[in-house]
């Protein structure tokens, strides 16, 4: 049998299950109570437009809960998207790059994000 | 004698191996199973389609300015690309997060509560692509302005 331990351990392969499990649905528990959120503030009485959409992020708690959401979704995206390109991508070197061409994507678009929200 | 049976059980043994993406149109997926790969198609979509949400994110919320920004991008587009193409997008994007969402739902309920068996997995799987499927028409027909 290949060794994959030691010197010769499998770095991008599932070598710890639980914490991305655990850490991907209590990610997806974050996202699912900001949606309800902001769908309940958004269809509450009056008009969608500028202000109502703009005055539900100036809220403080809303900010706050922004960004554990922006921070989740980057985690929780990682875990799935890692699942998926060792579930098809067989070429480590090939995995390998890929799985850094995500971090650097997730990590960019984290970075727009809480930039965005930085201003309001 | 022993052999050779030995060998004809070994020929009829039936090979399981994971259904490969290329493989999936020739395959009937239970339900369930199209639950899961929609699961993933619709996550990897989110992915890609990231930056196109942080700009709406972005464009609608910066100013008044930028939010007429954020709704001429559909009336009439922007990078060469016309408004209603812009509105698919957001149309993959709106499908995409609410099946996500109704699968992901489905899946902390099997976890918490323990229902893994056959016929919830299966009733479950109907529910949430249905589910998913009515709020996307409702939306989209909304987004295409037809109410």
């Amino acid at each position: 049998m290949a060794t994959t331990y030691g010197s010769k351990r499998l770095v991008v392969g599932a070598h710890y299950g639980l914490r991305d499990w655990l850490s991907q649905r209590i990610t997806a528990v974050v996202m699912a109570v900001f949606t309800i959120a902001v769908l309940a503030q958004l269809l509450m009485g009056g008009p969608i437009d500028y202000y109502k959409w703009s005055a539900i992020f100036g809220r403080q708690w809303m900010k706050v809960l922004t960004f554990v959401v922006i921070v989740s979704l980057l985690w929780h995206v990682w875990v799935g998207m890692r699942d998926v390109w060792m579930d098809y991508v067989k070429s480590m070197g090939v995995r390998l790059g890929l799985q850094a061409l995500t971090i650097v994507w997730l990590v960019g678009c984290a970075g727009w994000a809480v930039q965005v929200l930085w201003r309001l | 004698m022993v052999t050779s049976l030995k060998e004809q059980a070994l020929e009829v043994r039936p090979v399981y191996r994971n259904i490969h993406v290329t493989q999936l149109a020739s395959y009937r997926l239970p339900p369930a199973g199209w639950a899961s790969i929609l699961h993933r198609i619709s996550g990897v979509l989110m992915f890609l389609l990231l930056p196109f949400a942080i700009w709406m994110f972005d464009a609608s919320l910066t100013s008044e300015v930028s939010f007429e920004q954020f709704r001429s991008l559909f009336v009439a587009g922007a990078l060469g690309l016309p408004g209603w193409l812009w509105k698919l997008a957001a149309f993959a994007l709106i499908w995409a997060y609410l099946f996500h969402f109704c699968a992901g739902v489905r899946h902390l309920w099997m976890d918490a509560t323990h229902s893994v068996g056959l016929e919830f997995g299966r009733n479950s799987a109907l529910g949430a692509i249905a589910l998913s499927t009515l709020l996307t028409l409702v939306l989209g027909a909304k987004l295409f302005g037809l109410f």
